[in-house]
């Protein structure tokens, strides 16, 4: 059990981290994302990627009623075109999940909430685990928790650790997916470290980015936690999902993520249970690019709804 | 040294090959980039991003935009001159395109005085109409006179505050293509004038196809390309502009504005 480990376990787990090769990291990355997909192959893409998207809105401004709004998205992103498939989930602040239960109900459409002081992650675990607690309690399926960035880089990995062990225990069924924030972690070597950490306490899913910090989600650092998450599945056999987020505007751009999934990590990543893209406008974009292959004529943002 | 120039699209105030990587030779020459469909659809994105920006310039700064793209194009004479052939009828056509600059730089901010109105209605509403532009507007250049026929019709586009995406004379592109250096150096936000080379047979149909294309300038154009504009342009009812006329008016100002009336209720 993963809450068994202590310190000089996790010593040698994380001494046990090879190092990544920043250059070749890049490389690579860049050259999947020039591969081409075209006409029908594009179709299934952008569908897929509806079909792994994490619609989301993360504003002190956001009301029960733009909530609403978007919830009717995710169900059904385009009126009147049933063939459009719904999104996976929606992501909200918590204080937001009962508008979510009240307009999701019967839907496939779960409900993920930010949780654990997000997005700073700076404040006492008690809180983090009641705040999770509640959460669940009033709905989500879904925690997106943030790593305690400042424990990380001081180099206090039990104390991060322990805190998802805590966190994921609070979540009970619902599934966990731990933020590790990288445009805060520095170099790729801390990311990979943070990725097998989150994943040796019990992570569900591991995620890029709040979407608060710039450099959000980047091509190169996703293949770094991909390869992370595919050396972690071949050690322990137990798979761990992937989720990119901000800065993800762009059908181009999710489609190439979803090529660097499936180069990475193989066709079984290929569905929401293991891969997700929180975005809260590329749904847009990815609508007008469907209909830019059926209709064969560049389409307007004029002609979508507004978020 | 003879340093012999490449020369590129103007999209989003960058100078780019085209994505194609192709190029054709006008006049047996001179490499000029074929723009591709995705050129294209790239420069109307930049359009469409650059348009609330130029459309909320005040009228007086727009003036003052064209007013110094007429001088950057003054100081460039000679090498325009140059490349329209040189002669006295390539002078007289480079000067018509500077005059034109001028000419629509000082409508900037009397448009809307003169085509605006204020219009007696049987009810207690005040009601008036005043000019708005349109949006991204694309430009096919007339194949004669490259430079003057281009920019006599990208002047009363800007001058409304209006943002563009031209295509070159296919026959003639280097003068426009140039022109895009002198827009690069006039304080012309990015994206507000786009220019494109390459075959208008390739390019014309995904132009009049564009949803986020608000109107097409077909002045260049034969009646057949027209006919296939037109029916294109009905998918989110562009406006087309076949005014052909080659005198500078306000009236060609209007053409690319959009009326747009209020009914303001009075008394109440």
């Amino acid at each position: 059990m993963a809450t068994a480990l202590t310190l000089t376990h996790l010593g040698s787990l994380m001494g046990g981290v090879r190092s990544v090769d920043e250059v070749g990291a890049g490389e690579r990355a860049a050259a999947l994302a020039k591969r081409s997909i075209k006409k029908s192959s594009k179709l299934w893409a952008l569908d897929l990627a509806i079909r792994c998207m994490d619609l989301t809105t993360l504003e002190g401004a956001d009301t029960p009623g733009k909530v609403a709004a978007m919830c009717a998205k995710a169900v059904r992103p385009m009126a009147g075109d049933p063939t459009i498939p719904s999104v996976a989930a929606v992501c909200v602040y918590p204080l937001r999940i009962a508008d979510c239960v009240e307009h999701l109900r019967g839907t496939t459409v779960r409900i993920a909430s930010v949780a654990t002081a997000f997005p700073s992650g700076q404040s006492f675990t008690s809180i983090k685990v009641a705040e999770t607690e509640q959460a669940v309690r009033a709905g989500a399926h879904e925690i997106d928790m943030v790593i305690d960035r400042g424990a990380f880089l001081a180099g206090d990995y039990q104390r991060v650790y322990n805190e998802i062990v805590a966190v994921k225990e609070a979540c009970g069924d619902a599934h966990l997916k731990v933020i590790l924030e990288t445009g805060e972690l520095g170099t790729y070597d801390a990311i990979r470290r943070a990725s097998i950490l989150a994943m040796a306490a019990g992570a569900d899913f591991i995620k890029t980015s709040t979407g608060k910090v710039q450099p959000a989600a980047t091509l190169p650092v996703s293949l770094v936690m991909m390869e992370a998450i595919r050396d972690f599945v071949r050690e322990t056999g137990r798979p761990v999902g992937f989720k990119a987020a901000g800065g993800i505007r762009t059908a181009k751009q999710a489609i190439s993520y979803l090529v660097v999934t499936y180069e990475t990590l193989g066709a079984d990543w290929m569905a929401p249970e293991r891969l997700r893209l929180g975005a809260s406008t590329l749904l847009n974009d990815v609508l007008m690019q469907i209909d830019k292959e059926r209709t064969g004529a560049y389409q307007s943002g004029d002609y979508f709804t507004i978020d | 040294m003879d340093v012999r120039k490449t020369y590129k699209l103007f999209v989003n105030g960058e100078f780019v090959r085209s994505e194609s990587g192709r190029a054709y030779r006008p006049d047996g020459k001179v490499n000029v980039p074929r723009g591709s469909r995705k050129d294209m659809r790239d420069a109307v994105r930049a359009a469409r991003t650059a348009f609330p920006g130029w459309a909320a310039r005040t009228a007086m700064n727009r003036g003052q935009i064209l007013y110094r793209a007429a001088e950057m194009l003054d100081s460039r004479a000679s090498q325009f001159v140059d490349l329209l052939g040189g002669g006295a009828r390539a002078r007289r056509e480079l000067d018509q395109a500077v005059e034109t600059l001028v000419w629509y730089a000082g409508w900037t901010d009397k448009l809307s005085q003169v085509t605006g109105t204020v219009n007696p209605v049987a009810g207690s509403y005040f009601n008036f109409t005043i000019p708005e532009p349109t949006g991204v507007v694309a430009i096919i250049a007339p194949e004669e006179a490259p430079l003057a026929g281009l920019v006599r019709r990208l002047a009363p586009a800007l001058c409304g505050g209006n943002v563009v995406v031209a295509l070159a004379a296919e026959s003639h592109p280097l003068a426009a293509l140039t022109l895009a250096e002198v827009m690069a150096t006039s304080d012309v936000p990015a994206g507000v004038v786009n220019i494109l080379s390459g075959q208008r047979k390739e390019l014309l149909p995904w132009l009049a196809s564009h949803m986020d294309i608000n109107a097409i300038d077909a002045a260049g154009c034969t009646s057949d390309e027209i006919k296939a504009i037109e029916e294109s342009a009905a998918g989110n009812v562009k406006r087309v502009i076949k005014i052909t006329e080659e005198e500078r008016s306000p009236y060609l100002i209007a053409a690319f504005m959009e009326m747009k009336t209020v009914w303001h209720p009075i008394g109440v």
